[in-house]
């Protein structure tokens, strides 16, 4: 029988989801860019923030915010320098540079970490939990992790429909040629968004490190994962992303409950069941 | 005047009498002689086993299984604009439909190959019309997901070894096709004649997938295919059906992948779905060989296919820093020279080997310039 555990079990798992699918979200939108790196990158900030605890001894807060500043650097310097040169109408060049780059990524991890299973550590936090009524019980770090993303969520929205950035951001996305006219720099514009997009991996990294063991070998699944909640959420809407991470948190505990084994193919098969009845996703932008 | 245009004239002049005023061509003299040339490279490789080692042919074996899933993947993706990087799915499924095939129902693994490449091409059938849905590059993402998924079933079923796979005996192969034929003509064991057999149809494969692309590429369905990709609207204005044509290419490529992948662990006799279904072994090695080599190229894979076996020759012992120096120079060749190895000299020396590019000429004038270039 599927309890009420398994449900909120399956709604903060999707808390961490959706987290992994913003920065996607984010660069598609703007720049109709899909980053085949995505989930190695994320990865990459897993290790960078376990490098500075670890190495560094700095606690996990302060590490956090330095491994923000150096992945929107990174982010901004990968537009640049890399996909900047790629990005056209054919969507072959970025789709090849963004795969060799998830494979390099991939590989660089395991020649620096070897294949070991890491964690990020995080005291007390990780164990503790808030009592519910009726014998249940939340831990705290999954809780956090999707407050985390809802607050991410209204933190992007209130940036794109709030701010100067967040227009130039709109209409690049609309009409990048026109947006120039207005004295727009596209060239920044789409550097800033990578940035942003590697910052809020940062989180992503870090809400499901405490959660969870990682490998360099995960980083594809990573991809796939944030790939399915943003077409389950439907294109152009963050909050659709937020419910798409947690049909498919939701899908994979239900589907983990039934048989250990199906947790994974569960999601899957949700996301091709999405795409099947309503290929626009649940809840696809008005825009076209 | 460079030789080859002076060339061009006199193939033109010769075809002129009763030819419209304007023609399409696609062959070349060049063409033509390395066509001549190929058919002799093949004949010297299905003569290859009976001076070479039995390392020499299980490598040529890799380099003729990657050749055709490159060439495969480099019409679906450079001609067709359907850029997969999920065709680990019917290498796999192909790969399981062998070890099914052979194991439970003991069917000779020769015919076997093309009933693994019917499965493929059936599964596509299915996910085709699912994942059209997304569009260019969330295509990518989603036949990775379909891979994923296909692999994770593969892993249900308990009488194929479920998640930690399992092998061929030696025992199920020994009745093989063509293998005691191939045992008395080479004088060999059965191990090593088994090779020689898997090496022929790996070749016989490369050889069929090559020219099977090169004839569609330069038919009329390919400019279809080429349109559809470029301008899908403005295609479909002029008559082509676009859906259908891409997802028919889809279907084949699949069943060509699928028997690949058959041929590929018939030769291994040793299956697991993490390894069948590997992402870096059957997508990212192939992508790689296309880039390199030169997308939208026949030439292309060739080149890519040698330069990866020189580099897994000296640099596999090397492990993941391997796939890191693949990874950059892919990543560089895509940045500085986008068209690959091939794509570059074909720019500097405007050589074709086998051209899939159309050049329009006018006949009656080129043949009065080709009298006039042969009256010198």
């Amino acid at each position: 029988m599927i309890g009420l555990d398994t449900v909120i079990e399956g709604v903060l798992l999707g808390g961490v989801y959706a987290l992994f699918a913003l920065g996607l979200s984010l660069i598609f939108g703007i720049m109709r860019l899909v980053n085949l790196a995505h989930g190695d990158l994320i990865l990459l900030a897993a290790y960078l923030v376990l490098s500075v605890t670890t190495v560094l001894g700095i606690p996990l807060l302060v590490a956090t915010l330095l491994v923000v500043v150096v992945m929107f650097v990174a982010g901004f310097a990968l537009q640049r320098l890399v996909l900047e040169r790629v990005l056209g109408d054919d969507i072959l060049p970025p789709l090849l540079v963004t795969f060799g780059l998830s494979i390099v990524i991939q590989n660089g991890l395991l020649l620096v970490y070897g294949a070991d299973s890491r964690r990020l550590q995080a005291g007390a936090f990780e164990s503790s939990s808030v009592t519910l009524g009726g014998g249940l019980s939340i831990g705290l770090a999954p809780l956090t992790a999707l407050l985390t993303a809802i607050v991410a969520v209204a933190l992007l929205q209130l940036v794109f429909y709030r701010t100067s950035l967040g227009r130039a951001f709109r209409a690049t996305s609309d009409n990048p040629q026109i947006a120039q006219l207005m004295g727009i720099n596209e060239r920044s514009v789409y550097a800033i968004a990578v940035g942003i997009s590697l910052a809020v991996s940062v989180i992503a990294a870090i809400t499901f490190g405490i959660r969870a063991n990682f490998d360099p070998s995960i980083g594809p699944a990573r991809l796939l994962y944030a790939f399915e909640a943003v077409i389950i959420g439907g294109l152009g809407s963050l909050w659709g992303t937020l419910v798409g991470g947690i049909v498919l948190g939701l899908a994979q505990t239900i589907g983990a409950r039934i048989n250990p084994e199906w947790q994974i193919l569960s999601g899957h098969l949700a996301f091709l069941a999405v795409l099947m009845v309503r290929p626009r996703g649940l809840f696809p932008s008005r825009r076209p | 005047m460079s030789v080859t245009a002076a060339r061009d004239k006199v193939e033109i002049g010769r075809g002129a009498g009763a030819a419209p005023l304007w023609q399409v061509r696609v062959g070349t003299p060049l063409s033509r002689a390395a066509a001549i040339g190929a058919l002799a490279v093949v004949v010297a490789l299905v003569l290859l086993p009976a001076v070479a080692s039995r390392n020499l042919i299980q490598d040529l074996i890799f380099v003729f299984t990657m050749l055709a899933l490159a060439q495969l993947w480099n019409v679906l993706a450079g001609w067709g604009g359907l850029v997969s990087v999920g065709q680990q799915a019917f290498v796999g499924l192909g790969a399981y439909a062998l070890f099914a095939g052979v194991v439970t129902l003991g069917i000779d693994p020769v015919f076997t190959i093309p009933l693994a490449g019917l499965l493929a091409a059936v599964v596509a059938a299915v996910l085709g019309p699912l994942l059209f849905r997304l569009e260019g590059p969330y295509f990518a993402i989603g036949s990775w997901v379909a891979a994923e998924a296909l692999r994770l079933i593969c892993a249900q079923f308990k009488t194929l070894g479920g998640g930690t796979g399992m092998s061929i005996s030696p025992s199920d192969l020994s009745q093989m096709i063509g293998l005691k034929s191939a045992q008395a003509l080479f004088g060999l064991r059965p191990a090593a004649a088994r090779d020689v057999l898997i090496y022929w149809i790996a070749l016989l494969l490369a050889v069929a997938v090559t020219l099977g692309i090169t004839a569609f590429v330069r038919s009329r369905m390919g400019l279809a295919l080429a349109a559809s990709r470029d301008n899908a609207a403005a295609a479909r204005s002029v008559g082509v059906r676009t859906g259908r044509i891409r997802y028919l290419l889809w279907i084949v490529v699949a069943f060509a992948t699928g028997m690949v992948g058959a041929v590929v662990y018939l030769q291994k006799a040793r299956i697991s779905p993490d390894a069948a279904f590997s992402v870096t072994d059957w997508t990212a090695y192939v992508i790689f060989i296309v880039v390199i080599g030169g997308v939208r190229t026949i030439e292309g894979p060739m080149i890519g296919v040698l330069t990866l076996w020189g580099l897994i020759t000296y640099l596999a012992q090397y492990g993941s820093l391997y796939l890191v120096v693949l990874g950059i120079i892919a990543i560089l060749i895509m940045l500085f020279m986008p068209k690959g190895v091939w794509g570059e000299i074909e720019r500097r020396w405007g050589i074709r080997l086998f051209p899939t590019q159309r050049v329009l000429s006018r006949t009656s004038c080129g043949s009065d310039l080709a009298k006039n270039d042969l009256a010198k």
